[in-house]
């Protein structure tokens, strides 16, 4: 009860904080404009964040441990994310800086007018795509290695249970966490990258033939596609694996062919739609009329007078498409039917390592080894969609 | 008398690239009350900038740098947003360019017109819905009782605007800003809408400012004339002296367009085989017939201007004869041969005879490819040229347009002016060496300085290189300018037909009598001749309808 009297009595110091911050600044700029036409809400809206950036700085400054000796794992890692954030802002502008000066004259211009957001996100692609590429080299183990001792936590501390030569510990059967978030990068990203370019493949070459020719083929693929999209993506999928590990093993094809192809195909429906949807506002367009009466041909109405001017749309929905397929193999994995062991993938990290999560009130640094794959994920999202936003920004044309 | 409006030294600025570039420089402008200012200037004047100005108001990405506007002694620029929320919708309206666009299309109109009455406290809604009605009649609108209960779209574009006139009348302001108000419109519609609007301006003594770009429309309505030259004045005067002694090179160029004819060409053998020739089309868009019984020919070195409004089936007609549409009866004869109805049936020597240019040069040419690639297309389509070659006949094509090869070779269309895209369809057309090209309201979207222009092009390359030309328009200056015959359409048929002078000298069909009439001069007086001539009830569509 009393929780609730503290959250009410804080409310109300905002909303009346807010009214004394407006009429303050009111009388102390004299009227100016911002503070003669601001909003309650718009007042408000400053002291809430005020009274949160407040709240923050507490916070971070609250001792590690409580008075009954236990660690306080809110505050540690309340204080990673700060610093991460921070230390994140810095890389950003710092490869903004340097993208400003180093590359063509087109690069150059565009980090000179790039968002920090847009500069991390690329940063993290980059740093994502050399991992991914050179995984071999820079992972100190191999992915399927077994090293003996299981279980040892993160941190490299042997009092808490830590090896230094795995600085992140190992897994439940002793192979090193580091090696195969590396690895895992490889697999997951990799996959997810191929998956998402068969499903653009498919999707947007029979959306924009869909589009040009329209009649009943476009009845026929829309439909279909509206058959295969009544079905929850990920139950259908989950169906399609199942039967497909049979396949595979009659075959003797890997499930990971067969998890590409399926999760494409279902993914290549979201691309189709969207891929119809532009087509259809392009081939109205004067253009298209003039290529047609020269007597042009379907391939080069769709891939040299349509496809260009659906680019911007299409790599938006790139970005966001590979976060989603990304995420589905994450999720399949999780489950159990996605990329099978002893291939390091991030979604069968988490499920694998999650009882670390207990640790928490004793070693932080023991309890992030679920939370690193999971981050590893998230941090990759983030950054796509970053990119993503900042790219349909551009391509929108709107002044900020 | 002191002034309602009073703007001085306004400069305003835009933001792009990241750096804020000046849009109006400085100008100076007095409204008194009951006056009607017209601002006239081709696009990118700052006409529209400075009538949102007049009410405190800048565009996103706009801002008011330097100046004051000051409305009854207010200072707009400074004032308050409460303070401006009380005058704008009450004392100050606007009336933008499409009223359908402008019109919220979910609400009824009468719901719209009560809006500021009751938000701004002038009257209730019961009495405002009756003083609606009571505007709606007095702007002549159809069936004044019932029409503001019917949604936007159930009304047409000119009625829409003259409720949109009445909307911003609805608090009786002191002054209202036009903005471009009828260049949507049809010219028999129009005729109605500025015969309405200067009635009740003129009724309520309401001060406004005109914005347009047509100076025949603002000889009628404007009592002083200011002409802006890219956000500079160019000069004042009232309307009377603007129109006989204007003092400026500018306004004298702008004056001058509508001089623009060409010679009347000797007429056609008898005998000689038309380019094309237009048989008995009948045409359908579904199960309904949009085209009757279309025919006339084209002959060699020829312009047939295809004139009528919106909705007569202009457009339709050059849709059958490039085969988009094929016609249900009827058939095309290109120089006396009948072509495949369906343009894919056509051979690739067909399809190169026949070329088009159309209205909007934005959406004809791909905005992702260059000019040197939009135009080699159809060079290396049709003539095989391809490396060196085909880059020495797009230089030839540029020079034709009078573009520099070189400079604009590598340009996106995005970086060029509406006249240059305009030109680049052209020589896209021409890129073809056909003999027959359709240009389609080429330059309805065009400044007029920039149009007379693109007709000049036209006419040269006609006698160069002996083209046919199928005019479609709905501007009867520019066929007068260009036309050697020319052909009248309403509702999908054609209601007369003949050689250019014919067709302007009487007697007329009752049709083409009245769309001629319709069409503004630039005599301050025409309007005001024209209503006591006609009678104001038979002008406009109430005139059409009678037919």
């Amino acid at each position: 009860m009393s929780s609730l009297l503290t959250m009410a009595i804080i409310l109300a110091a905002i909303l009346g904080g807010a009214y004394v911050f407006r009429f303050a600044g009111q009388k102390i700029t004299n009227n100016a404009p911002m503070f003669r036409d601001m909003g309650y809400g718009v007042a408000f809206g400053y002291v809430l964040a005020a009274a949160l950036l407040i709240w923050a700085i507490w916070y971070y400054f609250q001792p590690l441990e409580t008075d009954a000796g236990m660690k306080n794992a809110g505050v540690q890692f309340f204080r990673w994310a700060v610093q991460g954030f921070i230390i994140a802002a810095i890389a950003a502008f710092l490869f903004r800086l340097f993208g400003q000066f180093v590359g063509t004259a087109g690069t150059r211009k565009l980090f000179r007018s790039m968002p920090l957001t847009a500069s991390f996100g690329i940063l993290v692609i980059l740093l994502y795509a050399i991992v991914a590429i050179f995984a071999g080299a820079i992972a100190p183990y191999g992915q399927a290695e077994i090293l003996g001792a299981a279980n040892v936590t993160a941190g490299g501390d042997p009092a808490l249970g830590g090896n230094p030569e795995y600085p992140l510990g190992t897994d439940q059967i002793g192979r090193d966490i580091l090696s195969r978030l590396i690895y895992g990068a490889q697999n997951t990203v990799g996959i997810a990258f191929v998956t998402t370019c068969l499903a653009f493949f498919i999707g947007g070459s029979l959306g924009f033939l869909a589009a040009t020719l329209q009649g009943w083929l476009d009845q026929l693929l829309s439909r279909s596609v509206d058959v295969l999209m009544a079905i929850p993506s990920l139950i259908f999928a989950l169906l399609l694996m199942t039967i497909a590990s049979v396949w595979a093993v009659e075959l003797g094809v890997p499930l990971t062919i067969f998890m590409v192809l399926i999760i494409a195909v279902i993914d290549s429906t979201r691309v189709y739609r969207l891929a119809r949807a532009v087509g259809l506002n392009i081939v109205v367009m004067d253009y298209i009329e003039a290529a047609k009466l020269r007597g042009e041909g379907l391939g080069y109405l769709v891939f040299k007078e349509i496809l260009p001017n659906a680019m911007a749309p299409l790599l938006a929905e790139f970005g966001l498409r590979f976060c989603f397929v990304f995420l589905t193999i994450a999720a399949l994995s999780f489950l159990g039917v996605g990329i099978q062991p002893p291939l390091a993938d991030w979604g069968t990290m988490v499920r694998d390592l999650a009882p670390f999560i207990n640790f928490a009130a004793f070693a932080p640094t023991a309890a992030i080894t679920p939370l690193l794959a999971a981050g590893a994920i998230a941090l990759l999202t983030v950054a796509v969609n970053f990119v993503v936003d900042w790219m349909l920004h551009k391509s929108s044309g709107l002044k900020e | 008398m002191s002034n309602l409006l009073t703007i001085r030294g306004l400069k305003i600025e835009g933001r792009s690239d990241e750096t804020w570039n000046p849009i109006i420089n400085g100008v100076d402008l007095n409204l008194k009350k009951g006056e009607v200012l017209g601002l006239i200037g081709e696009s990118g004047a700052g006409k529209s900038t400075i009538g949102l100005a007049a009410m405190g108001y800048t565009r996103d990405g706009v801002r008011i740098s330097d100046g004051t506007v000051e409305f009854d002694g207010i200072d707009l620029v400074r004032a308050s947003a409460a303070v401006k929320r009380g005058l704008l919708g009450k004392r100050i309206a606007y009336v933008a360019q499409s009223a359908a666009a402008s019109f919220n299309p979910a609400h009824k109109i009468i719901d719209q017109h009560t809006e500021a009455p009751v938000q701004h406290g002038v009257d209730n809604r019961a009495s405002s819905i009756e003083d609606g009605i009571e505007l709606y009649r007095k702007l002549r609108l159809p069936n004044p009782d019932e029409i503001g209960f019917r949604y936007p779209h159930q009304v047409s574009g000119g009625q829409l605007q003259r409720a949109m006139t009445a909307m911003a009348m609805s608090c009786r302001p002191d002054l209202i800003i036009f903005d471009e108000p009828t260049t949507a419109l049809d010219v028999t519609t129009q005729i109605e809408v500025l015969a309405s609007i200067r009635e009740i301006v003129e009724e309520f003594d309401t001060a406004a400012i005109y914005i347009t770009h047509d100076l025949a429309v603002v000889a009628q309505m404007a009592d002083t004339i200011k002409v802006l030259l890219r956000g500079d004045e160019v000069e004042e005067a009232d309307t009377r002296t603007m129109l006989s002694a204007p003092k400026e090179d500018y306004t004298k160029s702008l004056w001058a367009v509508r001089a623009f004819e060409r010679p009347a060409k000797p007429a056609v053998s008898t005998g000689a085989v038309p380019v094309v020739s237009v048989r008995n089309v009948t045409a359908a868009y579904g199960t309904t017939d949009v085209l009757h019984d279309v025919s006339f020919d084209i002959h060699a070195g020829r312009t047939v201007a295809v004139v009528g409004e919106s909705g007569s089936g202009k457009s339709t007609t050059a849709r059958c004869i490039t085969g988009l549409l094929p016609p249900r009866i009827g058939e095309i004869a290109f120089d006396g041969e009948v072509l495949p109805a369906d343009y894919r049936k056509r051979s690739k020597d067909q399809l190169r005879q026949a070329q088009m240019i159309y209205q909007m040069a934005d959406t004809a040419l791909n905005p992702r490819k260059t000019i040197g690639q939009i135009i080699g297309r159809p060079v290396q389509f049709y003539g095989g040229l391809t490396g060196s070659a085909r880059r020495a006949r797009v230089d030839e094509l540029l020079e034709q347009i009078e573009l520099e090869p070189s400079q604009y070779f590598n340009r996106l269309p995005s970086e060029l002016s509406g006249g240059q895209k305009q030109r680049v369809g052209i020589a896209r057309a021409l890129a073809a060496e056909p003999k027959f090209i359709i240009c389609d309201e080429v330059t309805s979207a065009l400044d007029q300085l920039v149009a007379e222009g693109i007709l000049r092009l036209l006419g040269d390359l006609q006698d160069k290189l002996g083209l046919s030309y199928m005019f479609i328009t709905h501007d009867l200056a520019t066929v007068k300018a260009i036309a050697d015959e020319v052909v009248v359409m309403k509702d999908g048929k054609v209601i007369e037909q003949g050689p250019k002078l014919d067709m302007f000298t009487p007697p007329h069909h009752a049709y083409t009598d009245l769309l001629l009439s319709s069409v503004p001069e630039m005599d301050p007086d025409w309007l005001t001749n024209l209503l006591q001539e006609r009678g104001v009830d038979n002008i406009g569509d109430a005139a059409v309808d009678k037919m």
